[in-house]
């Protein structure tokens, strides 16, 4: 069976939200649950060490696999040391979201994830990552199935053991990184004195064109997909690439609900034939596109 | 501190040398570089004219294979690396792991600089370059304050080379799928961004519009004056309010960070445009090297000449520059 995976929260909520959230996320028929500040240092709600004691709950707590994810744009100093002390926890698998901490779990020999911020998209990448120690793989968002079933090939023609492979499945899809905090921008303000505004914005703020299409979403640093990724009309085809997990990200509200929707796809109800939201990167088509005839490819 | 300029073309390229670049960076004419813009690079013949034609002015070429390979072009990827080595470049810039092991292991000689789409911005990324590829140089992304720019050098296993002048990427190089959201092509992937194929321009109840893959990226009244529509620096809708909520067009220009830059042990300086004309390579070049040879013979009395300047507005998207990140107030 296909296994679920609850991507980090991408937003920055306050800390009894983050405990509300993942008190209930604990009860979910999730098997993996990654957890951490994944997007601006400054998103201080939770401490690393907050994170590592609620990883050890949530342990505790529900039959899933905690991760710990790491930061993607790694910039300050402080930011590097902390992600080293993350990356030697010792208890809690890591997910990798830049080279540092693809460095730093190479160096202590510990298996890790490849997050979906790591440029992976060939077999003899893969074959890179995994003899550093990678255990699974979640591709760059706009990797089509075609890209991850060929690169999944390569990698079985090189004689290397394949990973579990981890497809973002459902969520605003993250997009790009900057240096710049658009969240802040957005409000005026420069990102050393943001007053970490993004906290109002629950999920973030949405980006139109001047005619009102929705195209991104703003959070802080990153830019992510307006449109929800919705990957659950086309899970046959899912199952059929080889995939292992699909990894389904946080929202503000309605998480149980999409959580019960994939759980009964995954035991065995009929997979809808189309759904809100977007799919296009999975047909090897722009992101932002759907494609109707999802669950046929 | 040496200069390394772009060249899309056997005239830039030439016009780079004449004017001084220590190094010349160029692409194939393929998808295997981040400039893979219709009708730009140099084809096999005018590769080796060009390098022999360097080379004979003691300048290097260094030949960028910096996009992520494709499984299906997995070979297109490997031969251009092959073809990198047999025609004797100074340096292979590259960012994919994938396409650094095979040039490390089947070309230990040919020297290897990490390039900007590597998205190292740490000196701890930068040691797993090193520890496995025996990379030679980094090329830091366009997100670092100057301050970070210190630290990270001062740290790094490596040389660092960063962006002095040209287009500002406002992502993080390598870090952006903005592009193929839209279009379905991305830098990483495909070496484009906001491809020239999707950009329609329309006049719409006496509006100019530019519009990518048919989303509006910008409309300018009579007057304004119209870029082209990269997605990032168009004018959308947040919080009820239009402007630029990613980035203005402007472009990067730190010719009076030259002492900092310098003193912070930077080994190389990059202007960016393989895909400008001849004329911008040739001006931008002759500009720079006078601003670091006149740092050199006088660093105490370094200042930036005003044509200089007037000569790089000029040359600058929007006709506007910026210190970008280096300067953290832009962040």
């Amino acid at each position: 069976m296909m296994k679920l995976s609850l991507g980090p929260v991408l937003f920055f909520w306050e800390r009894d939200t983050l405990m509300q959230f993942y008190a209930e996320m604990a009860e979910q028929p999730l098997d993996i649950i990654y957890l951490g500040e994944t997007i601006c240092s400054k998103r201080r709600s939770l401490s690393l060490d907050d994170w590592l004691g609620l990883a050890g709950d949530m342990q505790q707590q529900s039959n899933a696999q905690v991760v710990l994810s790491g930061l993607t744009l790694v910039e300050a100093a402080s930011e590097l040391s902390s992600l080293k002390r993350m990356c030697e926890n010792g208890d809690f698998l890591v997910e990798a979201n830049d080279m540092s901490a693809v460095h730093y779990l190479s160096q202590r020999k510990v298996p890790f994830v490849g997050g979906p911020a790591l440029n992976i998209y060939n077999g003899y990448t893969l074959s890179e990552f995994i003899d550093a120690g990678m255990m699974r793989w979640s591709p760059p968002v706009e990797c089509s199935a075609k890209i991850i079933a060929a690169a999944l090939n390569q990698l079985d023609e090189l004689g290397v053991a394949r990973p579990e492979v981890e497809v973002f499945a459902y969520g605003h899809l993250p997009l790009a990184y900057s240096a710049r905090c658009f969240t802040a921008r957005s409000e005026n303000r420069p990102k050393d004195d943001c007053d970490l505004c993004c906290i109002k914005y629950e999920e973030g703020i949405p980006l139109l064109s001047q005619e009102g299409q929705a195209l991104f979403t703003i959070n802080g640093i990153q830019t992510m997909s307006a449109e929800i990724n919705n990957l659950l009309a086309d899970f046959p085809s899912l199952q059929a690439s080889g995939v292992d997990i699909a990894r389904l990200s946080p929202r503000a509200q309605g998480m149980n609900e999409v959580i019960a929707a994939w759980h009964n796809v995954r035991q065995g109800e009929l997979a809808p034939l189309a759904v809100q939201g977007c799919n296009g990167y999975w047909h090897s088509r722009p992101g932002m596109v759907s494609v109707e005839e999802a669950g046929l490819c | 501190m040496q200069l390394v300029c772009p060249a899309g073309s056997l005239p830039a390229l030439k016009a780079a040398v004449r004017q001084g670049a220590d190094a010349v960076y160029v692409g194939f004419r393929d998808d295997t570089n981040a400039r893979h813009f219709a009708g730009l690079n140099l084809n096999d013949q005018q590769l080796e004219n060009g390098i022999a034609y360097a080379h004979q002015h003691n300048t290097h070429i260094y030949i960028a294979v910096n996009t992520y390979a494709q499984p299906d072009g997995w070979q297109r990827w490997q031969r251009a690396v092959d073809q990198a080595a047999d025609l004797g470049v100074n340096a292979l810039i590259a960012a994919d792991p994938g396409v650094l092991a095979y040039a490390s292991k089947h070309h230990p000689q040919l020297n290897l600089h990490l390039s900007v789409q590597g998205s190292a911005t740490n000196a701890a990324a930068l040691a797993f370059y090193q520890d496995r590829y025996n990379i030679k140089r980094a090329v830091l992304p366009r997100v670092l304050s100057l301050a970070q720019v210190k630290h990270v050098a001062s740290q790094s296993p490596v040389p660092i080379e960063v962006f002095a002048f040209g287009s500002l990427c406002i992502m993080a190089e390598g870090r952006c799928h903005l592009s193929s959201y839209l279009t379905g092509e991305s830098p990483n992937l495909c070496g484009v961004c906001s491809p020239a194929k999707a950009v329609r321009w329309n006049n719409e109840d006496g509006e100019l519009t530019s519009r990518l893959n048919d989303v509006l990226i910008d409309r300018y009244s009579e007057g304004e004056s119209a870029g082209y529509p990269t997605l990032c620096k168009g004018r959308f809708m947040v919080n009820g309010q239009r402007f630029h909520a990613l980035e203005e067009p402007t472009s990067l220009d730190t010719m009076d960070l030259i002492p900092e830059l310098v003193k912070i042990g930077v080994s190389a300086v990059k202007i960016e445009g393989r895909q400008r004309s001849p004329a911008y390579v040739e001006q931008v070049t002759r500009v720079w090297r006078a601003a670091l040879d006149s740092y050199r013979q006088a660093p105490e009395r370094y200042q930036v000449e005003p044509i200089w300047r007037q000569t790089l507005a000029g040359l600058s998207e929007g006709s506007q520059t910026t210190l970008g990140a280096y300067h953290r107030a832009w962040q």
